[in-house]
């Protein structure tokens, strides 16, 4: 460990008790909501859907809660903080990939499904096959997504209470899991959207906070911070433009534009967002609520650029990779350095910080198992394994257990992924959903002839060719910042796949369909259109 | 081919039947909504998408001129990404209004005259 993190997580321990009572406070909270809303959930509705009562800007924030993850507070700040402009590229593609949603995913979603994203994949199809399959990409996507919120968690506690061994680490990510399947298994979904507006308000507040002091120490002068960042980098004008992390050479160009595809692609087809909508009673809530979430994340954004370039020029980037090789604790450096390092305002800052951190990883969390045990549930175990026949107790009940494997896959999982950066990994799980959940969503929606083999063609072929590329990329093996750094089985140069698997994805779907000699469903898909945009019949 | 199971009961009234969303879907007034949802939401997402990626060719092969000096140490690469933020806001506003004024109306008469038909 280097000085200076050694100083930090020194500072931090004079100040351990504030640090853990904010956050046992956060804690305690969130369970005390749990419980309430656990108390009101009886329906399926309920626990799928918070019983579909909440208004357009409730949900807004709360979708905004929940696609404000740790990556976006740690990942993109540290991203900034260390490779400059090109950090800035994750926060522009994950806000316009909201359009997405808007223009063609959330109304008709909202109109013509129930609980689960598999809900309008399989609407027009046969069911088993199409709900076993949106099931598994539900579950791939979401434990990609948990990895980066799982990383982010151990991160930052270790930087907190000093917890360097493995074994705290991973005590830590088991805590994580362990508070995840309680929110959702007791709160169920009505729980899950409190907490994330909780959070919402607080990571709000906390980075408003945050800007006003870097701007402060700028005085509002934003040139001046930029210039500073150049500077303090080391890397002069280049850390201002684009090149510094994919710049190099033809190949980091090319995974530059895989990476700007997967985001853009990624969040309509993302289960623990879409599954959101299905909170608000009608599809024009739905947009009000993709409207608010547009505005709060795209603030909140903004607002990221002056952390990220506030953390370049106040803090030495040597100290910040001391810290963590993946710059994921930069925003928590950044509140110790504005408060001052021996100051007890830093401690308190850097402890307030990094409580707000440690309750977006929560809500998000909660928010991802929700959606996989959602659509383990209802996709798979409801309509699939029961053929239709579950009551509503039997698959709520199946929903809770499913939340229990879920959380424990990801404990081990996330133990596995502590030191990799977690915006690229949040990166990955876009990528596979932008594969092999989108392209099923809009033909299905939209392309009259599309049929059950051409989704279980885009939706496997998607899912296997994203996740098998990332699998032989060198995020997991073979290079010193791997999942693997020891061993060396890639032969995929980029760290992500989207360039390949999107267009792989898009095309089965076209490919399976045109090869089929099934028929389409034509009563099936008269009834989604004009259920899908007037609402008629809707839950 | 049908689906295998037949839909969850729900406690609202029954969905219309098969015919009734085969005829509502071939009318000239469920038509116009469908065009007026098309026409402005296929467009819009192309342009959206092409304008986003020509950002991300520029970043990386456009180098010079995202350096650009804009304003002190404000450069052309800040701006194009501020500008993003920009149309997506545009965008999402402009959506709101179009949804607000040209498909609300029809889809909730649609709506309301096949629910009352039952």
């Amino acid at each position: 460990m280097s000085p200076a993190v050694t100083l930090a997580a020194g500072e931090a321990s004079q100040h351990r008790p504030l640090i853990i009572t904010l956050f046992a406070v956060f804690v305690a909270a969130t369970l005390v909501i749990t419980v309430w809303a656990g108390r009101q959930t009886r329906s399926a509705a309920d626990f799928y859907a918070g019983g579909r009562q909440f208004t357009g800007f409730q949900n807004g924030l709360a979708v905004s809660g929940d696609y404000m993850s740790a990556a976006s507070f740690l990942g993109i700040a540290g991203a900034i903080a260390l490779f400059g402009y090109d950090g800035f590229l994750y926060s522009i593609g994950f806000l316009v990939a909201w359009l997405v949603a808007l223009l063609l995913v959330a109304e008709p979603l909202r109109n013509s499904g129930r609980y689960t994203m598999g809900d309008v994949l399989a609407y027009r199809m046969r069911q088993r096959p199409v709900r076993t399959a949106a099931g598994t990409s539900t579950i791939v996507v979401s434990i990609f997504y948990l990895l980066a919120q799982m990383a982010g968690a151990g991160v930052l506690v270790s930087l907190l209470l000093g917890i360097t061994s493995d074994a705290g680490k991973i005590g830590i990510v088991a805590l994580v899991g362990v508070l995840m399947i309680v929110y959702v298994t007791i709160g169920g979904m009505k729980g899950t959207t409190w907490v994330q507006m909780v959070k919402a308000v607080l990571l709000i507040a906390g980075a408003i906070l945050l800007t006003f002091l870097v701007l402060l120490k700028f005085h509002f002068n934003v040139s001046d911070l930029l210039g500073r960042a150049a500077d303090n980098s080391g890397k002069g004008t280049a850390f201002l433009e684009p090149g510094l992390k994919y710049g190099a050479t033809g190949t980091t160009k090319l995974d530059f534009i895989s990476l700007g595809l997967a985001l853009v692609l990624g969040t309509a087809g993302l289960p623990h967002i879409l599954i959101r909508f299905y909170t608000v009673p009608t599809a024009r809530a739905a947009r009000k609520s993709v409207i608010w979430a547009i505005g709060l994340i795209g603030a909140f954004y903004l607002m990221t650029l002056a952390l990220g370039f506030g953390a370049a020029a106040l803090i030495k980037p040597e100290e910040i990779i001391a810290s963590n090789k993946a710059g994921n604790t930069a925003a928590p450096l950044l509140a110790l350095h504005l408060g001052g390092v021996d100051s007890d305002w830093g401690a308190v800052l850097l402890a307030t910080i990094s409580a707000v951190a440690f309750a977006t990883i929560l809500a998000v969390v909660a928010g991802l198992t929700l959606a996989s045990s959602s659509s383990f549930a209802h996709d798979i175990y409801a309509n699939v394994i029961k053929k239709g026949q579950a009551t509503e107790k039997q698959e709520v009940g199946a929903a809770r257990w499913a939340s229990v494997g879920i959380g424990a896959v990801s404990i081990v999982l996330g133990a596995l992924a502590r030191d990799l950066n977690v915006a690229g990994l949040v990166a990955l799980a876009f990528a596979v959903a932008a594969s092999a959940n989108l392209p099923t969503i809009l033909y299905s929606l939209f392309w009259k002839r599309f049929t059950t083999s051409g989704a279980l063609w885009s939706i496997y072929g998607g899912l296997v060719t994203a996740v098998g590329l990332v699998l032989f990329s060198p995020v997991v093996s073979g290079s010193p910042a791997s999942m693997f750094p020891d061993v060396d089985f890639h032969w995929f140069p980029l760290e992500n796949p989207g360039i390949i698997s999107i267009p792989v994805g898009f095309l089965l779907g076209a490919v399976g369909t045109l090869l089929s000699k099934e028929v389409p469903d034509a009563d099936k898909y008269a009834e989604l259109e004009v259920r899908s945009l007037t609402g008629t019949g809707a839950h | 081919m049908a689906t295998e199971t037949p839909p969850p009961a729900k406690p609202q009234a029954p969905l219309p039947s098969a015919e009734q969303f085969t005829e509502v879907r071939d009318s000239a007034e469920f038509g116009e909504l469908r065009r007026a949802h098309r026409s402005f939401a296929f467009p819009l997402t192309i342009a959206f998408i092409a304008w986003y990626l020509l950002y991300v060719l520029l970043s990386n092969y456009a180098g010079g001129f995202m350096g650009t000096k804009v304003a002190g140490n404000v450069n052309m690469a800040l701006v194009l990404g501020l500008a993003q933020f920009l149309t997506t806001f545009l965008i999402a506003w402009w959506y709101a209004r179009h949804a607000a004024a040209r498909l609300d109306p029809k889809a909730e008469a649609i709506k309301s005259r096949m629910e009352g038909a039952e």
